[in-house]
């Protein structure tokens, strides 16, 4: 089990890692839908299923693609697509910020002791050293799901839903061309 | 390092939000930065997803209810983000982000 | 992995679990049982990836000399006719044809542009093919042949599915030809366009089975009225233009004409595939009659009942045989539509998309909606409840056509009658 998480995370981590310092947008794309795919791995491997089956229709099936065509729609040769590169300092100083950043998180999870997040009936051990006992993997089946959307976060629901509504207008409106002249297909 | 599957998913999850961090700070252009944000918010995701797994047993399927929420909002952003680089390329023939500076077309 | 022994519908008949049903289940334990017990497992799982490759392979090979000899005699010339089978003069209507243009492909140069990206002119033709092998594994091929029971069955297929697109973008942009990359822009819209109704298609079906599990939607289509009249979706009215929708999506999803704009000989010199030669066109091609199968697999599982018999009497004929000959139908359909329909123009394909087929697939979830509301309505009500029904369907479809087509008034060809 944890080989596998260790597998899927060195995946996603290189994946992610070289697609953010390629210089080519176009293989940073399709580099980056290969790290999604590792993120859906990640949940098929807690035993999310529908939520990794989600991730890849819309990372894969529909945020690349939007992508892909922002980065074939703002460019004027083929040459546009590989971009200059940027200061040295700015990336320096970006490493600085995120090793620092990663070196707090680091810190705090491992000195942390999970054990009180042990379920009901399970006492927490003692100035324990991050043992956690194994729990059994909670379900949610696709039926789970669909009660508890339109039960508990039904609210929720309804307000992605104008909220996706109100993205998709907006991105048309944003994009479409002041002239009434042409039809701009929007992304 | 302990080898307990939850400290693993978070740390991780952080190396995660660092790379999103980093790359969205070092790069100059829009599109970059904006799917270091994306990466961002997908290590906040697997953070729901390992305590849900591994967390305090709350009700069924929190943590699945906030990814697929998360992932709506993700969409979202992503479509306004990359009409507003179109809008943005369509005014100024660039799309660095250094040069988006000026609030009059 | 396993092919899973799947709970018997209700209606069982002395047939429903014959020999013959049964028989690949048995032929696999035949081949497997001398394993030691943790080793059948993979073992299974790997002959159930074998078949279904080894199947779908031929059937594709078939499919391609079907096609060809179908398009023939619609276009009044034989087709291919002359492929002897090896080494004997026997041609027998051209059935080694398949093979040789595998060989043809296998021996061709592999030709590759100086200035393509080379790492993804070659994986291109790989992803496509990939992902269009996984969406095989949710599909129910028989009563006891499901390659993988998922709980989200249906949404794994279109997340699999998914991925297609990006590798005909990468063709298109691997190859450094203008062309492939008018291609490849017509494909990505071509194809966001169309996953929209496509997806919206088997909503209804999802609401009215209440599962997303491919055997769940199956076993729900179960049974007949009067032992003649079985209870598909595709007979209902929603299911009906649910299905309809499905199709031409699906259509325009696998780039089969008349939505092949994205590979349009004559005007893209055949898009995204201009580059490539060989074994990897042939990887191509063979993705996309993978796809058109895998589509019409499913579109058999949501709509046609899956491997249901459609009469009792009907049903000594074993399970995966009428699966066969319902997806042999279907392809037939397609390849028909192929032969007759001309190709659209690109701004008419996605307004055809966009103010059509999704404004009917949205209506059509309502409806849907309402058909599983009035389950229990009885005696003349359930007449009520058909009209209703059909209403729905037919009168946002003339309005909208009405609107659509007005001003465009009907051709006139003045030199043909």
């Amino acid at each position: 089990m944890t080989a596998a998480l260790v597998l899927i995370a060195v995946f996603t981590l290189a994946t992610a890692a070289v697609a953010l310092s390629l210089r080519n947008l176009i293989h940073s794309a399709l580099l980056l839908s290969a790290s999604w795919f590792g993120i859906a791995a990640f949940y098929l491997w807690a035993g999310a299923e529908f939520v990794a089956f989600a991730q890849v229709l819309v990372y894969v099936g529909a945020v690349s693609m939007v992508i892909l065509f922002a980065v074939l729609l703002t460019r004027r040769s083929r040459a546009d697509t590989v971009i200059g590169p940027d200061s040295v300092a700015r990336a320096i100083s970006a490493v600085i910020t995120g090793m620092a950043v990663f070196g707090v998180l680091g810190v705090a999870i491992l000195k942390t002791s999970f054990t009180r997040f042990s379920p009901a009936g399970v006492p927490a051990l003692p100035g324990g050293t991050g043992v956690s006992p194994v729990i059994a993997a909670p379900t949610a089946t696709v039926r789970d799901i669909g009660i508890q959307l339109m039960s508990t976060h039904a609210a929720a629901l309804l307000i992605i839903g104008i909220l996706l509504t109100v993205a998709l207008l907006g991105a048309v409106v944003l994009a479409a061309q002041d002239g009434s002249e042409s039809k701009q297909e929007s992304p | 390092m302990s080898l307990d599957p939850l400290p693993l998913c978070l740390l991780f999850s952080s190396a995660l939000f660092c790379l999103g961090l980093i790359g969205a700070l070092a790069r100059s252009n829009t599109i970059l930065v904006l799917l270091g944000i994306e990466l961002m918010l997908n290590a906040a995701n697997l953070n729901f997803i390992a305590f849900w797994r591994y967390g305090p047993a709350t009700s069924p399927a929190t943590g699945v209810m906030f990814v697929m929420f998360s992932i709506a909002v993700a969409a979202a952003e992503a479509a306004v983000g990359l009409a507003l680089i179109i809008a943005v390329y369509r005014h100024q023939k660039n799309i660095r982000l250094q040069e988006a500076n000026r609030l009059k077309g | 992995m396993n092919l899973a022994v799947i709970p018997v519908a209700a209606s069982v008949s002395e047939w429903s679990d014959s020999f013959l049903e049964r028989l690949p289940l048995v032929g696999r334990d035949w081949l497997t049982s001398w394993l030691p017990e943790p080793w059948r497992w993979l073992v299974n799982s790997l002959l159930s990836i074998a078949v279904i490759l080894s199947v779908f392979g031929l059937l594709f090979a078939y499919v391609t000399l079907a096609e060809r000899k179908i398009l023939g005699r619609i276009q009044n010339r034989p087709g291919p006719n002359r492929t002897p089978i090896p080494f004997t003069k026997l041609r027998f209507f051209g059935l080694a044809q398949p093979f040789a243009d595998g060989v043809k492909s296998l021996t061709k140069e592999d030709v590759v542009p100086r200035g393509a990206d080379h790492l993804l002119h070659f994986l291109a033709p790989v992803v496509l093919l990939a992902f269009s092998i996984l969406t095989f594994a949710v599909i129910p091929y028989g009563r006891h042949l499901v390659p993988v029971e998922l709980n989200a069955g249906v949404l794994y297929f279109f997340a699999a599915g998914a991925a297609t697109e990006l590798a005909v973008f990468m063709a298109g942009w691997a190859s450094r030809n203008k062309y492939s990359l008018l291609a490849a822009m017509r494909a990505l819209a071509q194809l966001i366009s169309y996953e929209l109704p496509l997806l919206l298609a088997w909503v209804p079906v999802v609401l009215v089975a209440g599962s997303l599990s491919t055997t769940e939607i199956v076993a729900a289509q179960a049974g007949w009225q009067f032992d003649i009249i079985p209870h598909w979706y595709v007979l209902t009215p929603w299911g009906a233009a649910g299905f309809a929708i499905f199709m031409i999506a699906a259509l325009a999803e696998s780039n089969r004409s008349p939505f092949d704009l994205p590979e349009a000989e004559s005007e893209l010199i055949a898009g995204h595939l201009t580059e490539y030669s060989g074994f990897k066109y042939a990887l191509f091609f063979m993705a996309e009659y993978f796809g058109m199968i895998a589509l019409s697999g499913m579109a058999i599982t949501l709509f046609l009942g899956g491997w249901h018999a459609p009469s009792p009497y009907l049903e000594f004929i074993p399970s995966y045989v009428w699966f066969m000959g319902k997806l042999s139908a279907l392809l037939l359909g397609f390849i028909w539509i192929r032969a007759t329909f001309p190709r659209l123009r690109m701004d008419q394909l996605t307004r055809f998309a966009w103010k059509f087929l999704v404004p009917l697939a949205l209506i059509n979830l309502g409806n849907a909606a309402f058909w599983s509301l009035s389950l229990h309505w009885s005696g003349p009500l359930q007449i009520l409840r058909w009209l209703i029904s059909v209403l729905v369907v037919v009168g946002p479809f003339v309005l909208l056509g009405r609107k659509l087509s007005a001003g465009v008034a009907p051709r006139v060809y003045r030199y043909a009658v």
